[in-house]
């Protein structure tokens, strides 16, 4: 009997444990992560499973789904791990990597909102929340969203009208300039 | 004695009371907050979601600046700035190549002399809860407290308390003359930002953590972050909406109750910004006098 040798199975999972030191390769697919998980019953890829994809090599299949999009970053699959695999760490380099491969994002709405928000602290070097809301609604085509709650939000002074502005923007800008997607491995 | 505080964006509009409250009960306790000289936004979780580098550096522009304004501690009341700010504290002295990196990206080198501690720690470890007893004036009666930690026991560098069951704002709680109830969602996600992309799964979330508080007897949840705050009180009312439930649950921060026990007026507490109005229970309860 012959295993196959092909050495290229373990493409992804070598591509993950390089760029954030995580091995799926240690999965004993409890599946502890998923039920721990909050966010799960939206998911359309549990997040065992997509560990296990990535033992199996569907790259495309793991950074198509909307999975890595809907994680919250809670952090309740990492520190329940019996393995100590930090699942959230690994779901913030799968949204890079989705984002690198130019595949279309599972959620699509999220993907604009991070990218409205990170857009307002280049402009202002700080997150005017009432801008980013209105930007946000006006960008996916929903401007009455949460319409209902700017009457009282505003009479309880939870909006500021016009923001901060820092005074070293350029040194934010030149940040931004700067900052890679993915941590350069110099 | 002198701190640096970093309040973040939240603190400045939508969690203005947070930010109000913590100035007053800290001049309460003796403390002086210095705010970080022209502080950027940490980056939240959008950069870390997009763009690893981004995620470091804009928290390590901030440890600069504190730096050079001799902020050796820094108050981060946000569970997740301060999460930021002391991941990145961490990643450059274990990984000086990042450091190098870092500096290369923001124009300066950060020495590691500013360190962030949230709330929590700094009540914890600077304060103490005797000298905190000491500033209290006007004890909760036995007010019955949820202690909401959502993620923050979790988050990544944060090593407060237990991450399953903290109970430091219990003790907290406790220590200002008000009953903490034992319940178990107080460590359950509240969704985070979900709340503006996918609200429906916020409110799918929040629910069970009201339903669970108020089983319990809670007369009001206490909270230690901005968002957990948004979410669990902003909420309610779409909660009611879709699920034909009645909640009308105040959530106040943890500064706020201890602010009230500390005897400030309740306008220097940004009482009156909460949207759940906390007054008539304080009332009801002879915390406040009629």
């Amino acid at each position: 009997m012959s295993y196959p040798s092909n050495s290229n199975i373990h493409l992804f999972r070598n591509e993950i444990l390089n760029l954030c030191k995580q091995d799926v390769a240690k999965c004993i697919q409890c599946g502890k992560c998923s039920a721990g998980c909050p966010i799960s019953p939206e998911m359309d890829i549990q997040p065992n499973q997509i560990i296990r994809l990535i033992q199996l090599n569907d790259r495309e299949g793991v950074l198509r789904s909307n999975t890595i999009w809907l994680c919250a970053s809670c952090e309740t699959c990492s520190v329940r791990c019996p393995e100590k695999i930090e699942i959230a760490t690994i779901m913030d380099i799968l949204r890079k990597l989705s984002l690198e491969a130019n595949i279309q994002a599972g959620e699509k709405n999220i993907v604009k909102f991070d990218q409205i928000f990170l857009d307002s602290i280049k402009k202002r070097g700080r997150v005017h929340e009432l801008g980013l809301v209105i930007r946000y609604n006006l960008t996916t085509g929903q401007p009455w969203k949460d319409v209902h709650l700017g009457p009282i939000m505003f009479m309880k002074g939870k909006f500021s009208l016009l923001g901060h502005r820092i005074k070293e923007l350029e040194r934010v800008k030149e940040i931004f300039r700067l900052s890679r997607r993915i941590k350069s491995q110099e | 004695m002198e701190i640096g505080y970093y309040p973040g964006c939240s603190l400045e509009s939508s969690a203005k009371e947070f930010d109000v409250s913590i100035r007053a009960c800290f001049t309460k306790l003796g403390v002086s907050l210095k705010e970080i000289p022209d502080w950027n936004c940490c980056g939240a979780s959008p950069a870390h979601y997009l763009n690893e580098e981004l995620a470091l550096s804009l928290p390590y522009r901030n440890l600069i600046k504190a730096e050079e304004a001799k902020l050796q501690k820094i108050l981060s009341p946000c569970p997740a700035c301060h999460s930021h700010l002391i991941h990145v504290y961490n990643e450059v002295i274990r990984d000086p190549g990042l450091n190098q990196r870092l500096k290369n990206i923001v124009g300066k080198e950060f020495k590691k002399n500013s360190v962030s501690k949230h709330l929590l720690d700094f009540i914890k470890e600077d304060i103490g809860m005797e000298r905190l007893k000491e500033s209290i004036t006007l004890p909760l009666k036995d007010l019955k407290v949820a202690c909401y930690y959502g993620c923050l026991t979790r988050l990544p560098d944060v090593n407060i308390d237990d991450i399953e069951n903290p109970m430091i704002m219990d003790k907290i709680i406790e220590a200002i003359g008000g009953e903490p109830i034992d319940w178990s969602y107080k460590t359950e996600c509240c969704g985070a930002s979900l709340s503006i992309t996918r609200t429906e799964i916020v409110l799918r979330l929040v629910k069970p953590i009201l339903e669970a508080a108020e089983e319990k007897g809670a007369e009001c949840i206490v909270v230690a972050c901005p968002l957990c705050q948004s979410n669990l009180e902003t909420r309610q009312g779409d909660i009611n909406k879709k699920y034909k439930t009645s909640f009308k649950i105040p959530v106040l921060y943890l500064s706020q109750l201890i602010g009230i026990s500390q005897g400030i007026n309740p306008a220097e507490l940004g009482l009156n910004r909460l949207i759940i109005n906390p007054t008539p229970l304080l009332l009801e309860k002879g915390i406040f006098e009629k």
